[in-house]
């Protein structure tokens, strides 16, 4: 192992964190004014041009509050549960592909920090483990709207889980690989040979799962403000709080490369052109959870589990037994 | 030199997070601790070059974890110490040590014996996953379907166990009907 790629492993994480915790911090203006304008009003709009200082003027007060530890939690798990969710969703991109690599000054440079032939099962594990973050959370602060909010994520986790890797299983099948840089040259062809297209049902079920993933409406029931006040959250201040939210946020991001790549045919076949349209497909998946919000209600615990496990499994079993018969005969 | 490092410092960190998960007498740490220990575990696989076991192993281990807080959830309070009734220690103790003991032996007796033989090595130009996937459907065929009918037998068995009343939904009945159906979700005192 030598010593330029141990340096080359650390500038792209490095470069990943900047730009990933940047994009989860303009990620949240971006959700408030695209809310805004679908529900008529302006948004942030006083802080700097068109409110985009607003995302700086947040994070100095997330940054400068008190941080509080309520008197009756457990108090290690209170404090390490926000680090879990921050820092697996960053972890999880360890295996995501962002660009196809170019070379700079003769020096080719592979945008993927670790190319396992496992990847897509490494990103939705340790995902998952984000998780983790919320259910700590809510168990340790002696709070009852918490505890609910816990129950809720450890009910949410064990309905999604069994969907996005059912789903998955179709297409992993078709490919006959793990890695997502496979998976993105298997469609390398251009927008004919999109897995969408063979696999819409396993697109739009994965698609489902990720909603359920990263928490947000119509799953969005592990912190209903109007329910459970702010569920896990209520007991957090300052940057613990905050850092619940740039794991949201980073996972929204991370899910929807894993999305675009894998059933829209990620940077195709490598050129500029590829890795920009890789970057719109992104933007687009990130938009649509917006809409999402903005357009519909959330649901209630029970009828998550009811669409989990007896809507969506089914259906998810189905599709891999036809491809599997598509793909035998 | 990196794989020596990884693996003192995750066999260090396994190691302290299970002894915390036995120690401690708080359910919350108990639990958080093991789904510590069982995910630096998958270093391990990781460091061997066995990426498809790792990623495997963070997978079923956070869900399996995840079904355990369920039940410290409903068991205790677990914001608090569980206070256990120890009626004899010593005889526990003895039972942990002997059976600590015992899993050793089971471990290293084939490893000192030199009696551990590759049959299937390595196949050279395939993946991890794929590797996986032969030898499980050659040479352990039959353990990997009786595997999996046993766990098809368990889920019938849960599906049995917890499928009484399961026509009504406590969430969409009147508080009326709740409290008039008294002893339907309990089972009688003294049963079987």
């Amino acid at each position: 192992m030598d010593v330029a790629f141990i340096i080359e492993t650390i500038v792209k994480i490095v470069v990943i964190l900047l730009i990933f915790s940047a994009l989860a911090g303009l990620g949240t203006y971006f959700e408030r004014k695209v809310l805004a304008f679908m529900q008529r009003r302006l948004g942030p709009m006083h802080v700097g041009p068109f409110g985009l200082l607003q995302v700086a003027a947040d994070g100095i007060k997330l940054f400068t509050k008190e941080d509080i530890i309520p008197q009756n939690v457990v108090k290690p798990i209170f404090k390490i549960a926000p680090v879990i969710t921050a820092a697996t969703a960053f972890m999880a991109s360890a295996a995501i592909p962002f660009w196809p690599q170019f070379t700079v000054m003769g020096y080719t440079v592979h945008p993927i920090v670790a190319d396992i032939n496992v990847g897509i099962l490494y990103v939705l594990g340790v995902m998952a483990i984000g998780l983790y973050g919320p259910l700590l959370g809510g168990m340790a602060s002696a709070n009852k709207w918490s505890l609910i909010s816990a129950a809720r994520s450890a009910a949410i986790f064990i309905s999604y889980e069994v969907i996005s890797g059912l789903s998955l299983l179709a297409p992993l099948m078709m490919v006959g690989s793990l890695s997502l840089v496979d998976i993105n040259n298997y469609q390398a062809g251009g927008i004919g040979n999109w897995i969408v297209w063979s696999q819409p049902v396993a697109f739009i079920l994965f698609w489902i799962a990720a909603f359920a993933e990263t928490g947000r409406t119509p799953f969005h029931l592990v912190a209903n403000d109007h329910e459970i006040i702010d569920g896990f959250g209520t007991e957090y201040s300052g940057m613990r709080w905050g850092m619940f939210f740039i794991g949201e946020y980073a996972n929204m991001f991370f899910i929807s490369f894993v999305i675009a790549i894998i059933f829209l045919g990620g940077f195709g076949d490598g050129t500029i052109a590829g890795a920009f349209q890789l970057l719109l497909k992104v933007a687009f998946f990130f938009f649509f959870f917006l809409w999402t919000r903005a357009a519909w209600p959330d649901v209630r615990p029970d009828q998550l589990m009811w669409l989990c496990w007896k809507v969506l499994m089914p259906i998810a079993v189905l599709n891999i037994v036809v491809t599997g018969i598509v793909m035998m005969f | 030199m990196f794989e020596a490092i990884a693996f003192y410092l995750f066999a260090a960190l396994t190691i302290v997070m299970f002894t915390i998960t036995v120690m401690t007498s708080q359910a919350l740490y108990a639990i958080t601790a093991m789904a510590a220990g069982m995910i630096f575990i998958s270093a391990f696989f990781f460091i061997l070059g066995a990426d498809f076991l790792g990623a495997i192993q963070i997978i079923v281990y956070t869900g399996a974890v995840m079904a355990l807080y369920a039940f410290g959830m409903m068991f205790f309070d677990t914001t608090r110490d569980v206070i256990e009734k120890r009626t004899n220690p010593q005889i526990v103790f003895a039972l942990g040590v002997l059976a600590a003991v015992m899993v050793v032996a089971i471990f290293v007796a084939p490893v000192v014996s030199n009696n551990i033989q590759a049959l299937y090595p390595m196949q050279e130009n395939v993946g991890n996953s794929q590797a996986v996937g032969m030898v499980l459907f050659t040479k352990y065929l039959v353990p990997f379907e009786v595997a999996a009918v046993m766990l098809l037998v368990a889920m019938i068995g849960g599906i049995i166990l917890a499928g009484k009343k399961m026509d009504k939904s406590l969430t969409l009945m009147a508080e009326e009907e709740i409290s008039t159906m008294d002893d339907g979700f309990e089972p009688q005192a003294g049963g079987h």
